[in-house]
């Protein structure tokens, strides 16, 4: 590398640039924790009908595991579908996701080869939990409305 | 080995490997699930085996850099480590947590495993790559801690270079923005935010420092090259990491319930993020090529010349291909994502590893600088059979991607994502079938420790004159 830069120099940079980025971040990082109050219904999560159902789903939805197959608003696995959606995809109604889930958990043994979902034992409490959990990100407001097409 | 401390490296490094090894069994059955839904279902679920695959992968590293960090610690600051033995005491207790953590994986279902670990008490479980129940996460943060007293009093007492003083700021990152594991927020979009303060500014921010320390200190032994010109270079190269990658997080804020403007902070700083992975490959043929000795152990010079390779491939060009918003919109959570993950984490942090292991393995073992001739073949085999079925890998889940993309997202009729699978299931197996020469070129890895350990050996040469 060029002689002009010794390496005090190149270690001022990194020093100094290293902590500007970081404090451009975090400043970023404050300017964001205002503004996405605008779209990430955090309403729900207070309202005193819903709100404490959305917990609980969400509860439901980590202890699980659910991660480890699908993804949520594209992050997770690419095994199963995308759910961030899955409650307009269903026809935005709350009903037909309940009965989505339960008819997956209590699938019976085909002996199909086909891709399963394991039959999780949930309650119908923790089902109608799950359903308002997915609802609530479902409705999250992201950018250019993504997905692109409802498939996910 | 120039100093005994040193030598508590070498159970990191037995363990890493076993840990790799048990990592690709589970990618091997995952790949079968991907083509034969219901292969070992109900007993190893796709998340399951996705989380023995992903975790083992995180903890092997991991191992692999407190391997590397005590092994090159004391060389560097010409001192013995501090406290050897806490140094294997955390060994044993990293292995162990390591251990009862994957077998609660495997015999209990996740839910019960949150159970029997009190996750009520500190939620942090059910988060990709985080899945560890709570306890075990606060055993990684006691880990840390000692480790990071250890290898720090061993700098502050000894000589402080720059190589290991990048490798400390970089594994003091690691510690600090694991930290955030512990924040799980109700809020979809603050959990999903602060998640990736763990996974991005850990691959793309901190482990790069101690990914260009590692490098540097192997090229600084078998090339022979002036410290000062490659400690310049790795101060640039970190430079432009964390220039680049720290606001180059906002790669992942496009489409989570962000504002917009992350789509352009967003794709502007990310980028840029190749340009170090570009410099690194630059550096590392440069300083090769200019070397003064001639090192017996090819072996390790072909790893660090393949890491600065495969990285810039893995993460520069593929992290590139999908990191503008106007892509990332089409591609964000498909195959194209898993193309990338595989090669960026196979050619930065996998092979690092595999470069600091062959260099220190060795001499841990005994030997005066490098492993016999037999043996040095029977690696270079194996590196280039596991690095090609990476790049096939890639190559195929990219492909894969590409149809998923269009079939599910972009086409007039976009099909159900089910559907789609089952059309680009060809690429599945194709991507199985490399997989398997990825674990053969693996066993011969593993071979290589075994072979020729009586042949005599050869001393390091001075290169030849204008070489
Ligand atoms: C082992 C992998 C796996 C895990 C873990 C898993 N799923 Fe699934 N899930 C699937 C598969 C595969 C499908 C597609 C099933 C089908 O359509 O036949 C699916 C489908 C779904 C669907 C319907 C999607 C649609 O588009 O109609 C919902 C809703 C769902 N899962 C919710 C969940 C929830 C909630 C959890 C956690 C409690 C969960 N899944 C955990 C594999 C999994
Ligand atoms: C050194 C080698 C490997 C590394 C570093 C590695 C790393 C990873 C990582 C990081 C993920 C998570 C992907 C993501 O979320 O983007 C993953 C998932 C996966 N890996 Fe590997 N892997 C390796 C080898 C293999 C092999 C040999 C196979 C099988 C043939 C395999 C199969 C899989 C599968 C099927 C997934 C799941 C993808 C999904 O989420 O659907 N891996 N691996
Ligand atoms: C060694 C360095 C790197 C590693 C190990 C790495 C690994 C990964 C992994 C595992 C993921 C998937 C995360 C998930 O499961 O959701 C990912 C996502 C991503 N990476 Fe990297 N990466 C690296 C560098 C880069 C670079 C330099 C770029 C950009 C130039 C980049 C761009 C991206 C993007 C845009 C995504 C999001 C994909 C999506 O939207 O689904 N990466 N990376
Ligand atoms: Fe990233």
């Amino acid at each position: 590398m060029s002689q002009i830069l010794t390496k005090e120099m190149a270690r001022n940079i990194f020093y100094g640039g290293s902590l500007f980025f970081f404090l451009l971040f975090l400043a970023l990082t404050y300017q964001t924790h205002a503004d996405i109050s605008k779209g990430d219904r955090h309403q729900l999560l207070d309202d005193p009908q819903v709100g404490e159902q959305i917990r609980l789903g969400k509860k439901i939805w980590e202890e699980n595991d659910c991660i480890g197959c699908h993804t949520l608003l594209g992050e997770g696995a690419y095994f199963a579908p995308e759910l961030g959606n899955v409650y307009v995809r269903l026809g935005s109604n709350i009903d037909t996701l309940k009965a989505r889930i339960k008819g997956l958990i209590n699938m019976p043994a085909t002996g199909v080869p086909t891709r399963r979902m394991p039959r999780f034992p949930l309650t119908d409490e923790q089902v109608d939990a799950l359903a308002q959990f997915l609802k609530y990100v479902s409705e999250i407001k992201t950018n250019r409305n993504w997905p692109p097409t409802k498939q996910g | 080995m120039k100093y005994k401390s040193q030598a508590v490296a070498k159970p990191y490094f037995i363990a890493a490997i076993a840990l790799f090894v048990a990592q690709i069994l589970f990618g091997l059955i995952m790949g079968l699930q991907y083509v034969v839904g219901d292969f070992l279902f109900p007993e190893i679920p796709f998340n399951v085996a996705r989380m023995v695959h992903t975790n083992a992968l995180i903890v092997w590293l991991l191992m692999a850099f407190m391997g590397a960090a005590y092994y090159l610690i004391p060389e560097e600051s010409e001192t013995e480590l501090a406290m050897p033995w806490l140094a294997t005491l955390m060994f044993w207790i990293f292995l162990i947590a390591a251990g009862l953590t994957v077998a609660g994986y495997l015999l209990v279902p996740y839910a019960e495993l949150a159970k029997m670990t009190m996750n009520d008490l500190l939620p942090t479980m059910g988060r990709e790559f985080l899945e560890q129940p709570t306890v075990t996460k606060l055993g990684i943060v006691v880990v840390a801690l000692a480790f990071l007293a250890n290898i720090g009093i061993t700098i502050l007492k000894g000589r402080k270079t720059a190589v290991s003083l990048v490798l400390l700021i970089g594994l003091l990152g690691l510690a600090v923005f694991f930290l955030f594991s512990f924040y799980l927020p109700d809020n979809v979009v603050l959990d999903k935010y602060y998640w990736w303060w763990v996974v991005h500014l850990w691959v793309e921010g901190v482990w790069e420092l101690i990914l260009g320390a590692i490098l540097a200190f192997v090229l600084i032994r078998v090339t022979g090259v002036d410290r000062e010109v490659i400690e310049k270079w790795l101060y640039v190269i970190i430079a432009m990491t964390l220039i680049t990658g720290i606001v180059g997080t906002g790669h992942h804020y496009y489409w989570i319930g962000t504002p917009e403007y992350w789509q352009w902070w967003g794709s502007i700083f990310s980028a840029m993020e190749p340009i170090p992975f570009f410099m690194m490959t630059v550096f590392a043929f440069n300083m090769v090529n200019k070397r003064r000795r001639n090192h017996p152990n090819k072996a390790a010079t072909l790893w660090a010349l393949g890491t600065a390779v495969m990285a810039f491939l893995g993460a520069g060009v593929w992290g590139f291909l999908h990191t503008l918003a106007p892509v990332n919109y089409y591609t964000h959570g498909t195959q194209i994502t898993a193309a990338h993950g595989h090669m960026a984490f196979y050619g930065a942090y996998v092979m690092i590893s595999l470069t600091i292991i062959s260099y220190a393995m060795p001499l841990l073992r005994g030997r005066e600088a490098a492993n016999p001739a037999r043996s040095q073949v029977l690696e270079m085999w194996s590196f280039w059979l596991m690095t090609v079925s990476m790049v096939f890998i890639t190559l195929f889940l990219t492909g894969a991607g590409i149809l998923q993309v269009y079939l599910q997202r972009y086409s007039d009729n976009p099909m159900p994502f089910l559907a789609v699978q089952e059309k680009i299931s060809l690429f599945y197996w194709l991507r199985e079938i490399t997989g398997v020469v990825f674990l053969i070129g693996l066993i011969l890895y593993v071979a290589s420790f075994f072979v020729g350990q009586r042949d005599p050996e050869k001393a390091v040469e001075a290169a030849p004159a204008e070489a």
